[in-house]
């Protein structure tokens, strides 16, 4: 057993360090957010020539031959800067699934752009009533000559404004939740018969509601095969959540080092707050909820390329439930440990307890995950 | 002991609710009812209207001008109010400044303030937090001057709730510097309309506007807006932040915050079932109504004794505590019953009340705001940490 960086992932580390250190000061971040698209070309561009919008891709498909670590290793730092650039949505859903699910042609046209820096994806599969059911599905695709006819409604699709490509989820078979019967589909981002309402998120990323009415695709829009996406998709979910579980593991510990820094400098009474025990304690249990956050991120990322899928999605779900107990328990006591100043939106430290927040809501909530894990280890 | 109401205070209930009826913009209502931000003169109406009733300063004696309710005729208009979705009154004039004028304050004070705080006429802001003071208050340095017939005040005040919108602000000023901390500081009423006086917006982290920083630059201030003894201040600081602690618990407005999570539970699917079929968050829901129920409790509690001619001591610092943390759980059960559609910003929705067609169900963009915005209750008028360590000392002796 060894738990240790390469010398590789080491440098790797070093440059996402740097370019957080570069191009996320907190002044800039707020400059980046308030831009219309809400993330900057040139900080993708370099992401690009970094090599990571390929680290995780095989050589074979044009990318580096890295994988979870090195994604695990870059959305780290990304949560540091509180990072706006859409990487999860293209990279770790649209690459990841083009990647697993892709014909040697999709590949060819979707995945080697993306890795220069040329393409970008968003991934449409929640609507209304979905909450956190990946299934529970209705936008209908139906057979129109060689090709589909996409019709129906998706939500909080993030990275729609801008993405070149839509992965859209449908149902091409049965009805409601029914797992079989889903179909993934590879849309242009302009295409007739999508309307789009874009808007901010709550921690300044960009998403759009989408209505597809009678969206005509082409027989080679298909990604994997008719009624089986499914599967590609619960396994692109688990190895997103483990991205954002990497993320969050970067927010706490920048929240937590500016905790630390406001009470040993804030001084109330004559003294600086850190020296009442009730903050003193609050702050150690900041530190050991990170410190579980981290571990579980690091178990999920070493077991989420496993081959049995229950493996899988045990440690997805263990992790996100721990980083939503741990990113709510972090944010929470940064923010009331910071008094009055926690609250503004003037400090950084409101705007990692939102990042926290939504990480927590995206993809299952922490309850959510409990009720799937417990399902998955009470079974087995 | 009877936990039920006599037929007077029913017909006294059912008189409020009438009136309220009757009373309260139906616009206004709306807002209140789906949870939209209120502008100042929503609330100047609504506060006005219960003016002319004589029920605005519901909590003052009639020697003062109030309607002397009992313990538990506060109790039923609180509730009232809340469940007939009036806004909150605004606690500056009514709880804060207004007992204080009348406690503390000349004839001439009397006079010339407290019709105006009754019949709502004029607003009133809060200037105790500074920059370096927060729980730590009497360490504030904004400095009053005297000089003849009037103070110099120069300084800065924060955490200003509202202050945008307010005519006048009562202040802690520290008139002798070398005092014991305590011991130097005055209560100073002061037209914001001095010159001298700068507000500055501080925008929270749900992106609202809703408290200041005000800036004191050679402000001018008569000395017979000084209440009480100069270098009394602090006698009428505890007294205002006993009466604010009070207030602070809200249990009519967590009851009709449970109500509306119950609504949005019902409302909200999983896996084609009411999300209120789920017993995980079922239960959570019960968890938090019983913690109300508790709260609501002690809090009558407090009311029967005060009803003996008790005054509340330290012990509704507990009120404080415990109805903070209930207020943030709603919040955040809120926004958990939402799920993802929480996540889209919308502020000309949230802070405008335009007519913007909302994103999800229409109770949906308020939910991560209100839960950002309500982590201020347990930080303010006095953070809980703070509170917790009066009860310790006053109550517990430790």
């Amino acid at each position: 057993m060894d738990l240790s960086l390469s010398d590789e992932q080491k440098q790797l580390q070093e440059a996402a360090e740097r370019f957080v250190r570069d191009k996320y000061p907190f002044d800039s971040r707020r400059k980046i957010a308030a831009t219309d698209r809400g993330w900057l070309p040139e900080n993708w561009a370099q992401m690009a020539e970094l090599g990571w919008l390929g680290m995780a891709f095989s050589e074979e498909d044009g990318g580096y031959g890295g994988g979870p670590i090195e994604t695990m290793i870059v959305m780290e730092q990304f949560g540091k800067g509180l990072v706006l650039e859409p990487f999860v949505p293209t990279v770790v859903l649209g690459g990841g699934m083009i990647g697993r699910a892709g014909s040697k042609a999709q590949k060819e046209a979707l995945l080697a752009p993306m890795i220069e820096g040329k393409k970008q994806f968003a991934f449409a599969w929640l609507e209304r009533q979905s909450r956190y059911n990946l299934a529970d599905v209705s936008l209908k695709a139906t057979k129109e000559g060689n090709g589909w006819s996409l019709s129906g409604h998706k939500g909080v699709v993030y990275n729609a404004p801008v993405a070149d490509n839509i992965i859209v989820l449908a149902r091409t078979a049965g009805a409601g939740r029914e797992q079989k019967g889903l179909t993934l589909f590879v849309v242009d981002g302009k295409a007739k018969g999508i309307t789009r309402r874009d808007y901010p998120t709550q921690d300044a990323f960009r998403a759009s509601e989408l209505t597809f009415d009678k969206v005509s695709v082409g027989a080679d829009a298909l990604l994997g095969k008719v009624d089986e996406g499914f599967a590609v998709v619960e396994e692109a979910v688990d190895r997103t959540i483990v991205a954002l579980c990497a993320e969050a593991t970067g927010c706490m510990d920048a929240i937590n080092a500016a905790t630390l820094e406001y009470i040993k400098t804030r001084k109330q009474f004559g003294v600086p707050i850190g020296k009442f025990q009730v903050l003193q304690h609050r702050m150690v249990d900041c530190f050991t909820n990170a410190q579980e956050a981290r571990s579980m991120t690091l178990m999920a990322t070493l077991k989420i390329d496993d081959k049995d899928p229950i493996v899988r999605a045990k440690a997805a779900s263990g992790a996100k439930v721990q980083i939503g107990k741990s990113g709510k328990f972090c944010g929470q006591s940064a923010v009331q440990m910071h008094g009055g100043m926690g609250v503004t939106d003037e400090l950084s430290v409101s705007h990692y307890f939102k990042r926290l927040t939504m990480i927590d809501l995206m993809f299952g909530n922490q309850q959510h995950h409990l009720t799937r894990y417990s399902n998955l280890a009470m079974a087995a | 002991m009877d936990l039920a109401f006599t037929a007077d205070e029913q017909k006294f209930a059912a008189d409020v609710r009438a009136f309220v009826r009757a009373n309260l913009a139906p616009d206004i209502r709306d807002k209140v009812k789906n949870g939209k931000h209120l502008i100042r003169d929503d609330y100047m109406r609504w506060q006005q209207a219960l003016g002319r009733q004589g029920w605005l300063v519901y909590t003052w004696p009639k020697k003062h001008g109030g309607p002397g309710f009992t313990p538990a005729q506060r109790y039923i208009f609180e509730n009232v109010c809340a469940e007939e979705y009036a806004p909150g009154i605004i606690p500056f004039g009514t709880k804060m400044v207004g007992p204080v004028i009348y406690t503390f304050g000349t004839d001439e004070q009397k006079t010339k303030f407290l019709p105006a705080i009754r019949e709502s006429t004029v607003w009133w802001c809060q200037g105790y937090s500074e920059p370096g003071s927060g729980s730590d208050l009497a360490s504030l340095r904004t400095r009053a001057e005297r000089r003849g017939d009037h103070y110099v005040v120069n300084g800065s005040k924060t955490w200003n709730t509202m202050g945008h919108w307010a005519d006048w602000i009562f202040c802690l000023v520290r008139t002798d510097p070398k005092a014991k901390p305590q011991e130097g500081i005055s209560f100073l009423l002061i037209d914001m309309k001095t010159p001298g006086i700068t507000v500055k917006p501080i925008i929270m982290m749900d992106g609202g506007h809703e408290v200041n920083e005000v800036f004191f630059d050679n402000v001018e201030v008569p000395v017979a807006n000084l209440v009480g003894k100069e270098n009394g201040g602090w006698t009428c600081a505890k007294f205002l932040l006993a009466n604010e602690r009070l207030g602070i618990a809200a249990v009519p407005q967590s009851k009709r915050g449970v109500e509306a999570l119950k609504g949005i539970a019902r409302a909200e699917h999983e896996d084609g079932k009411p999300l209120i079929e789920n017993q995980a968050f079922a239960e959570k829901i019960a968890d938090l109504e019983i913690q109300v129920t508790a709260l609501e409790y002690t809090e009558l509690r407090v009311l029967s004794q005060m009803a003996h001619g008790g005054q509340p001591g330290p012990e509704v610092s507990g009120l404080k505590i415990r109805g903070s943390e209930i207020q943030q759980r709603i919040t955040e059960l809120t926004m958990e019953a939402v799920g993802e559609y929480a996540a889209p910003y919308l502020p000309s929705l949230v802070w405008h009340g335009s007519n913007e067609e909302p994103v999800g169900p229409a109770y949906a963009h308020q939910a991560a705001p209100r839960y950002f915005n309500t982590r201020k209750t347990t930080i303010y008028g006095g953070s809980n940490e703070i509170q917790k360590g009066i009860i310790s000392k006053m109550v517990l002796g430790l």
